[in-house]
């Protein structure tokens, strides 16, 4: 079946209850290379799903199907009303005369303050440009893009893939809290596996197809690290400072 | 003044706004040169016009607007960049149309000629300049964000492909209606020169277009009135005029920081 992308805040209602997604059956051709084949798996509301797998596995393209950017065929259904929220892996800015008032202002005409707060920033970061933030204070200017109109879902590729231990912390702690207060379902692109194992309840692991679908105390298996990333797979140290903070 | 120069200052300060309003986007796009070279595309059009006695506005705008097109159209649909497709297409259109403007014409062509802008050529430039700017205003926000990204657009809703259009669209006219004022070889010039200057001197993106067009309209309308006063030709004192201010802002800012 060629199923037509869906629209950015899709609102459909079909799906299970418990379901605010249902994906069966996906496969997308880029260029005629094969992208991601059979992909099927679902997330319940207010839950957060992890995504990993090695670089090319098809991680930020199945953003862009739900997204509604790539053409795809098989079963993407949102259990509506679902209002997206989505945060790009890459996103540099450099000498464009932009303050971060311009750039939440092209989503929406209020509520700035609020979507800062809720990423820990205040309001005097609204009149500076972008080119002068830090990775860390530019990555929260993202996520209070995403949440600035109330979405229900939100997508986060990488979130932090360009800023240091220090403010990947932050960052965690703020889409924590964000989860918390507002019953948000995340799907989340992460490289780092304890993010995943830790700050997940399920993880789907991809290499063009799905090479597992579960619970994320399963990470900590070597077999099935093999399995998502090939030899040389395993778990580095890496220490995050939550405490007992996760997401869940 | 004499009439000619009255309808050129009033055309100058028009499409000087739109230009530099209009170019505040080229620059963020990293479009400065392709804007330079796009313009040369409109000289075999004007030659046409010059040719077959209709006004070379139009021939100038039917060459750049397919010109655009066809680098729009291959950029969507390739992965070549829209320089290597400029490179090519805008350098055959400048060698065919110096060889088909008549040889009496071709100054008038590559560097404007103020002397002979008419009512009905001001009447052009401000008709051509005013939607120009409010359509501008209308997209500007949108192909903003399609420059920071793509992708980020694209989930808001933005068409980026069609902004994109009707950005390179907003160009076309904006370089066929400066030609007149400036010639082909210094239009480019009049786009890009009020943006740039503006660039870092600008706090937010509001200040930055106004900025741009109010450095264009400034620049157009010193330049006229300067070449009036010392009877040189406008273009060149234009440009000169926009670089002037372009050096005092990189000095302000140099200053500033």
């Amino acid at each position: 079946m060629v199923a037509r992308p869906p629209s950015p805040n899709p609102t459909r209602e079909t799906g299970a209850p418990a379901d605010v997604l249902r994906v069966a059956n996906l496969r997308v051709r880029l260029d005629h290379a094969p992208i991601l084949e059979d992909v099927s798996f679902r997330v319940r509301r207010g839950t957060t799903l992890a995504i990993v797998g090695p670089n090319g596995a098809g991680k930020t393209t199945l953003f862009r199907v739900l997204l509604g950017l790539v053409p795809y065929t098989g079963t993407v259904e949102w259990s509506g009303p679902v209002r997206l929220g989505y945060v790009p892996q890459h996103f540099v800015v450099t000498d464009v005369p932009i303050t971060v008032r311009d750039f939440l202002g092209f989503k929406s005409a209020a509520g700035f303050e609020e979507s800062l707060a809720a990423v820990g920033l205040e309001g005097g970061v609204l009149r500076k440009r972008l080119d002068i933030l830090s990775g860390g204070e530019m990555q929260r200017v993202l996520i209070a893009w995403a949440v600035l109109d109330r979405p229900n879902v939100l997508l986060f590729d990488e979130p932090t893939a360009t800023v240091d231990i220090g403010s990947e912390d932050m960052l965690y702690e703020a889409l924590n809290r964000l989860e918390k207060e507002s019953n948000i379902t995340v799907l989340l692109i992460t490289h780092d596996i304890h993010i995943a194992s830790q700050y997940s309840d399920a993880v789907l692991a991809l290499n063009r197809t799905v090479r597992f679908f579960g619970a994320p105390s399963r990470l900590s298996e070597p077999d099935l690290l093999m399995e998502i990333f090939g030899s040389g797979a395993g778990l580095a140290e890496h220490k995050h400072d939550f405490g007992s903070r996760g997401f869940r | 003044m004499t009439d000619a120069a009255a309808y050129s200052l009033v055309a100058g300060i028009s499409v000087g706004f739109a230009a530099g309003y209009v170019g505040s986007l080229m620059v963020l796009k990293r479009m400065a040169l392709v804007g330079d070279a796009l313009s040369h595309v409109a000289l075999p059009g004007l030659a046409l016009g010059i040719l077959f006695n209709f006004n070379p506005f139009f021939g100038a705008f039917a060459f750049l607007f397919s010109a655009a097109v066809l680098t729009w159209y291959i950029e969507k649909t390739t992965k070549l960049f829209p320089e290597s497709i400029i490179g090519v297409l805008f350098v055959t259109a400048l060698a065919v149309g110096i060889l088909l403007t008549p040889e009496v014409d071709l100054l008038e062509a590559l560097f404007g000629d103020i002397t002979t802008v008419s009512l009905v050529d001001a009447l052009l430039a401000v008709g051509i300049s005013a939607p120009i700017v409010v359509v501008a205003r209308l997209v500007y926000r949108r192909v903003v964000l399609g420059i920071l990204s793509e992708e980020l657009a694209r989930s808001t809703g933005i068409n980026v492909a069609l902004v994109n259009f009707v950005y390179l669209f907003l160009v076309t006219l904006v370089v066929a209606v400066g030609i007149k004022i400036v010639g082909t070889v210094l239009v480019g010039a009049l786009v890009v020169v009020p943006a740039a200057a503006m660039k870092n001197v600008s706090r937010n993106l509001s200040s930055y277009a106004l900025l741009s067009g109010l450095t264009g309209t400034v620049s157009a309308g010193s330049g006229i009135l300067l070449a009036n006063y010392l009877g040189l030709p406008a273009g060149p004192l234009v440009v000169s005029v926009g670089t002037a201010i372009f050096a005092g802002a990189l000095v302000a800012d140099w200053i500033a920081s």
